[in-house]
């Protein structure tokens, strides 16, 4: 039976291989990494994901094979209960054979990065232990990612977002312990609190949704959900529809969510390159994708989608052009970017959403990588510079010391550099930063690509998918179109800002001026990414003919209308993109940013303080959410608790009750004067009649004689009687 | 033919004499006489009402008694004998070192 199915199905027997790869992977690093040298861990966990990109471009060959019909592989039985059937099933279809590609693509190249970039992480830290901790937890993101792309049910789906989300936590907490530059704090372990429980409320959305789909469809499979859409109450499909997207705002951080995505930047970066950028993120989006039947079927909550999307976009871009830290920015990127998918998405605009996120992988990773190969030459150079004090007098050091304390002194919200110690330097501080075209040009060219594609010129990949979803936006909201056009706007600001303020000028530190360029394990796959963030565009360009990710796609999410190119839309676009590049070089580029200067942009006031701050929002969840919520702890802890429970109830009540109860009734009443009486009486009693009794005892002869004859009498007396 | 019942009075007149004599004497030796007494009162009743039913089991039986006697005799001589070796007296009233 396995024979002939493989025949018939091309390579589908190797859905459940997507998953198999990496957890093998995993194992053999946990079981035998300790033994392994750091390059033999790197390389079994960067095989485990490149076997696993392998069988997802046998599954798309396989797929395109079948004429994009969706296949499925039913690996084992799972759960049988009542009239919930489930079975461990893969789908393969157009739309899960192109997240795998992406996800073991864009992942494979990550772990090759990170082999790299751990190496010297670990050292930097002096834990080289955690090499292998490191890479086990990568690939089993990777299995999550899979189970989460290739699930046939919403069940099968939740497992993998839980998975993902539990990567997530183990890894943006990686360092647990200690901050960027190894010294002791838990930041990092509060940053992976944060993201773990910012999702919770988004799973429990999830969760919501699936229940209210097996109760309104009475099965959680895709295909038996999407057959009966139109058969069923229109306000429960808003309602599971509405729960499906607190989920996605949770995973895909969007309002109201979002906020633990910038402080997962925590994690080492090829973590938030592969997880926080390129796919974890991206489930959402995936998510309302394979949910298109249900969404379709109510326009209302596609348009709540859509606008939640577009805000999210222009709300986050507006945030990323006040940070300082280069990762940060990238992070609101991300999160802006996210809300362009979802805003297509919602629009009904699956392809372009779909192809946004394809693309976004690409230039999203790319950047995120980058900016780790930025901050590790930063920490090359600090190292470099620390060193060279060495040699120097104690006096000399001080005073540099103090300058860090200063330059660090700027911005009170970010973590890193607010952490108050003496010797302050933040590696990732763009305000640190300055001239690194010159030393690391590698860096600096790749860097350049992703920012050209992430700000929407073309003909980089970033430019043909916005324009896409612009285009959409367009013809469907005039709101959401204008939103997402300041949005882009905002991008290619704070993308020219982070140019300026990175690679141009003259250096603002001394570990700036001696940073050194990334090894080649590091630069290659930046290498394979910048190309695709320049070639990405080509999976769907708007001309006729060239619409194949749509064609790809619409096997799976139906047909979907093939847009030209509107030239107004993407004139404006692309104009609005230059011009804000051409600001943001008027403004950080014409005259760089001098040592310990004040960003420019400051004379904007209280605009840039909010930009700065992220509008505050999370001070506004710490006083409406998160200060009652601690506040109720507290009480319940100190007040119900401890002295409501313990010291009262507890002590006063049960343990009062309790030895009232076993000293008095207990103690005194039943054993004192009940069984020890009990004891003593017969033991009193025996004791009294035996000293009767001892009486007769005389020890006189005749008397034992006369009582003798008495008895015979006795007895004869009662035998003539009788 | 003397009747039976002379020799029953007879008997209960010597057994009675014997139970008086262990209750009220208190030399060892004359209880032991008395039980001597007692033991003979018994055997006279045997025979007397062996005689009446004609059956020779009642003889039989008196002989094993005057054996037992007799050992009994024995036993009791030798520790009656002891007792005097040790307390310097016979008299069982003196003879109460076990009494509760």
């Amino acid at each position: 039976m396995l024979f002939s199915e493989s025949v018939n199905t091309g390579f589908l027997f190797l859905a459940p291989w997507l998953v198999f790869f990496p957890v093998i992977g995993l194992l053999i690093n946990a079981a035998f990494g300790h033994k392994f040298s750091e390059r033999t861990i790197g390389a079994v966990a960067s095989v485990a994901s490149g076997a696993a990109f392998a069988a997802s471009v046998l599954l798309a060959v396989t797929v395109s094979g079948a004429h994009g019909e969706a296949m499925r592989w039913r690996l084992a039985e799972w759960i049988h209960v009542g009239s919930l059937n489930l079975d461990w099933t893969f789908r393969v279809d157009s739309l899960s054979t192109t997240m795998m590609l992406v996800v073991s693509g864009v992942g494979t190249l990550i772990h090759i990065y990170a082999i790299g970039y751990m190496h010297e992480d670990v050292r930097f830290k002096s834990d080289p232990g955690r090499f292998r901790r490191f890479f086990v937890y990568l690939n089993l993101f990777i299995a999550a990612m899979m189970i989460l792309v290739s699930g046939d049910s919403y069940l099968m789906l939740f497992i993998g977002w839980e998975g993902v989300g539990l990567c997530s936590y183990l890894l943006v907490g990686f360092w647990y312990e200690l901050d960027l530059l190894g010294r002791p704090s838990w930041a990092n372990s509060n940053a992976g609190n944060k993201a773990f429980i910012a999702n919770r409320v988004g799973d429990w959305g999830f969760l919501i949704a699936s229940f209210l789909i097996f109760y309104t469809f009475g099965s959680l499979q895709f295909d038996a959900v999407f057959a009966k859409v139109h058969e069923v109450n229109e306000g429960l499909i808003v309602a599971i529809t509405l729960f499906l997207l607190i989920g996605v705002t949770g995973k895909s951080a969007q309002i109201p969510l979002y906020v633990w995505l910038p402080d997962a930047m925590a994690g080492p970066t090829p973590v938030s390159a592969l997880i926080h950028a390129a796919t974890m993120v991206t489930a959402g989006v995936y998510l309302i994708t394979r949910s298109a039947p249900l969404y379709s079927a109510v326009p209302e909550a596609q348009h709540i989608v859509s606008l939640v999307g577009a805000v999210t976009a222009l709300f986050a871009a507006t945030i990323a052009t006040g940070q300082y830290d280069i990762k940060k920015v990238l992070a609101y990127s991300t999160i802006s970017q996210l809300g362009f998918m979802v805003a297509a998405v919602g629009m009904g605009a699956y392809v372009a959403g779909m192809f946004h996120l394809i693309t976004h992988a690409f230039f999203k990773a790319l950047l995120f990588l980058s900016a780790g190969s930025v901050i590790l030459g930063m920490e090359r150079g600090h190292h470099h510079a620390e060193h060279a004090h060495h040699h120097e007098e104690a006096k000399g050091k001080r005073k540099i010391g103090k300058k860090k304390v200063e330059s660090g002194g700027h911005d009170a919200h970010d973590d890193h550099a607010s952490t108050g110690h003496g010797e302050v330097f933040d590696p990732g501080d763009m305000r640190n930063m300055g001239g690194l075209r010159k030393t690391m040009p590698v860096t600096f060219w790749v860097y350049i690509i992703g920012m050209v594609a992430l700000s929407g010129l073309p003909p980089f990949a970033g430019f043909w998918s916005k324009d896409e979803i612009l285009l959409d936006a367009s013809r469907h909201s005039q709101v959401v179109y204008w939103l997402l056009t300041i949005a882009a706007f905002f991008t290619a600001f704070y993308m020219g800002r982070q140019i300026w303020m990175v690679f141009f000028g003259e250096a603002r530190h001394e570990a700036a001026e001696h940073a050194e360029e990334s090894p080649r394990v590091i630069t290659v796959p930046l290498m394979i990414l910048a190309g695709l963030s320049v070639l990405g565009g080509l999976l769907n360009l708007p001309f006729d003919g060239f619409h194949n990710l749509g064609h790809w796609l619409e096997h799976t999410i139906g047909e979907v209308e093939a847009l030209g190119l509107n030239l107004q839309v993407a004139g404006i676009s692309t104009v609005l993109a230059a011009l804000a590049i051409l600001i943001s070089w008027f403004i950080y580029g014409r005259k760089p940013m001098a040592k310990n200067q004040n960003d420019p942009l400051e004379s904007l006031g209280i605009l840039f303080k909010g930009m700065n701050g992220k509008w505050y929002i999370d001070e506004l969840y710490g006083f409406l959410v998160v200060t009652p919520y601690k506040t109720i702890s507290h009480f319940l802890a100190e007040v119900i608790d401890w002295r409501f429970w313990h010291d009262w109830f507890h002590e006063k009540v049960l343990m009062a009750t309790y030895n009232w109860v076993s000293e008095i009734g207990l103690n005194l009443y039943a054993d004192q004067k009940g069984i020890d009486a009990f004891a003593n009486g017969l033991g009193a009693w025996s004791q009294n009649l035996s000293a009767a009794l001892r009486k007769v005892q005389n020890g006189f002869v005749r008397s034992y004689a006369l009582s003798i004859l008495l008895g015979v009498v006795l007895i004869l007396g009662y035998l003539l009687i009788k | 033919m003397i009747p039976v019942d002379y020799y029953i009075i007879l008997s209960a007149i010597l057994f009675t004499i014997g139970v008086l004599g262990v209750l009220i004497r208190r030399n060892a030796l004359i209880i032991f006489m008395s039980i001597e007494l007692m033991l003979n009162a018994a055997n006279l009743a045997i025979v007397a009402f062996g005689s009446v039913i004609q059956n020779f089991s009642g003889q039989i039986f008196v002989f094993f008694v005057i054996a037992v006697a007799a050992a009994e005799v024995a036993v009791g001589l030798a520790l009656i004998v002891e007792i005097f070796r040790t307390k310097k007296t016979i008299d069982v009233d003196q003879m109460s070192s076990m009494k509760g």
